[in-house]
C-alpha cells in the first residue's frame, strides 16, 4: 500500500466518513445481539470475526427467534454470499497474496469494495487506498460500538421494556430499504414477508427464513430467461 | 455446546470462507449475469422476510404487539428520508411506549 501522502484527499475523506458513520451502527448489532440471547463476548467475536453487517443481523435474529443454529448459518451464509463477489471483482485491483490476501477478504465487504469502485475515475492506486482505508476503518468503528451496543444492552435487562425486540426489525428493515429500488424487488420483498409468515405456524423456527431464498432464486432465473410454460394438454 | 457458540463459529468460519474464495478463484466462475441477479435479490429477500418474522412472530404463533407499532413508526421513519440510527431509535422509543403503558 503507498503512502497517504500519495492518496488524494476526496479519498481519504470518503473512506473515513463511511466508516465512522457504518462503524456505528455497530452499536445497533451490539444491542440486538444481546437482546436476542448472546452474550456480550460472542457479540464482539460476531463483529471480529464474521465482519458482515446482514449476515450478524441475520444469525443472531434467527436463533433469537428460536431457531437453530444450522438455519442460522445457513441464512447469514446465504446474506454472505456477496462478500464472495464482491472479492472477485477487487482481486484483479488488489493483487495481494498470502497473509495480505487473509487481511484483504477478511475486509472485503459493502463499504470497503463500493468506496473502491466509486473511486475508478481517480485511478487505480486511489482505488486501492478506498478500499484499504475504509476496510480497516468500519472494522475498527464496528468492533468498538458492537462492544458499545451489548454493553449498553446488557446494562438495560428486559429488552421488551427499552424497545430493542422493535429496533431490531427496524435495523432490517433499514437494511432492506435502499434495496427496494425497481417495483419488482418491492415484490419480491412484499412475497418473501407473506410465505415466511405463512410457514412460521406450520415449520421450524428459522426455515420460513431461509425458504424465501427461494424467491429470489426463482425470480433471478425468470428475469433472465423468459418463462416458458410447457403446459401439455391432455 | 450452545446454539450460539455453535452461531459464532459456523457464521464466521463460513462468512471468511466465501471472502477468501472470492479473492482467490478466477473472476469467470462466478461472473454469469444470472448468479449477479440472484445475488442482488438474495439479500431483499431475507432481509424482509426477517422484519416479519422479528416483527409478527413469537416462536411459532403469529402475534401483533408493540413491536409493530415500532416497526410501523421505522416505515414513516424511512420514507421521511431519517437516516438509519433514527430509523432504529424511533423504532424502539415508540415500541417501549407502548410495551409500558398498554
Amino acid at each position: 500500500m503507498r503512502g497517504v501522502s500519495a492518496t488524494p484527499r476526496s479519498t481519504i475523506r470518503d473512506s473515513l466518513s463511511v466508516s465512522l458513520t457504518v462503524g456505528a451502527y455497530g452499536i445497533a448489532f451490539g444491542a440486538a445481539s444481546v437482546a436476542a440471547g448472546f452474550s456480550v463476548l460472542q457479540s464482539c467475536l460476531l463483529s471480529l470475526l464474521t465482519f458482515s453487517g446482514a449476515s450478524q443481523f441475520a444469525i443472531v435474529g434467527v436463533i433469537g427467534a428460536g431457531g437453530t443454529a444450522l438455519s442460522g448459518i445457513a441464512t447469514a451464509t446465504l446474506l454472505g454470499f456477496r462478500n464472495g463477489l464482491y472479492g472477485l471483482r477487487m482481486a484483479p485491483l488488489l493483487k495481494v497474496k498470502g497473509t495480505k490476501r487473509i487481511i484483504a477478504a477478511h475486509i472485503t465487504i459493502d463499504e470497503s469494495t463500493g468506496i473502491a469502485l466509486s473511486q475508478e475515475s481517480l485511478g487505480e492506486d486511489a482505488m486501492r487506498a478506498g478500499f484499504w482505508l475504509t476496510g480497516f476503518g468500519v472494522f475498527i468503528f464496528w468492533n468498538l460500538f458492537t462492544l458499545a451496543g451489548a454493553l449498553g444492552a446488557q446494562a438495560m435487562g428486559n429488552p421488551a421494556a427499552w424497545g430493542l425486540d422493535a429496533a431490531v426489525p427496524a435495523a432490517f428493515l433499514g437494511l432492506v430499504w435502499p434495496r427496494l429500488e425497481s417495483t419488482s424487488e418491492r415484490a419480491l420483498g412484499a412475497s418473501a414477508v407473506f410465505l415466511a409468515l405463512a410457514l412460521t405456524p406450520l415449520v421450524p423456527a428459522g426455515l420460513p427464513i431461509i425458504a424465501t431464498a427461494l424467491l429470489a432464486v426463482g425470480m433471478g432465473i425468470r428475469n433472465l430467461k423468459p418463462l416458458r410454460l410447457r403446459l401439455r394438454k391432455s | 455446546m450452545t446454539a450460539m457458540w455453535w452461531g459464532v463459529i459456523g457464521t464466521s468460519v463460513a462468512a471468511f470462507a466465501l471472502k477468501y474464495l472470492g479473492q482467490s478463484i478466477p473472476e469467470r466462475y462466478l461472473s454469469h449475469p444470472k448468479i449477479q441477479k440472484i445475488n442482488t435479490l438474495i439479500p431483499i429477500a431475507l432481509l424482509s422476510a426477517l422484519v416479519a418474522v422479528q416483527t409478527f412472530t413469537e416462536k411459532t404463533k403469529l402475534v401483533i404487539d408493540h413491536r409493530a407499532l415500532g416497526v410501523g413508526v421505522a416505515i414513516v421513519a424511512l420514507l421521511l428520508r431519517a437516516p438509519f440510527p433514527i430509523v432504529v431509535l424511533s423504532a424502539a422509543a415508540s415500541s417501549a411506549l407502548l410495551y409500558h403503558f398498554v
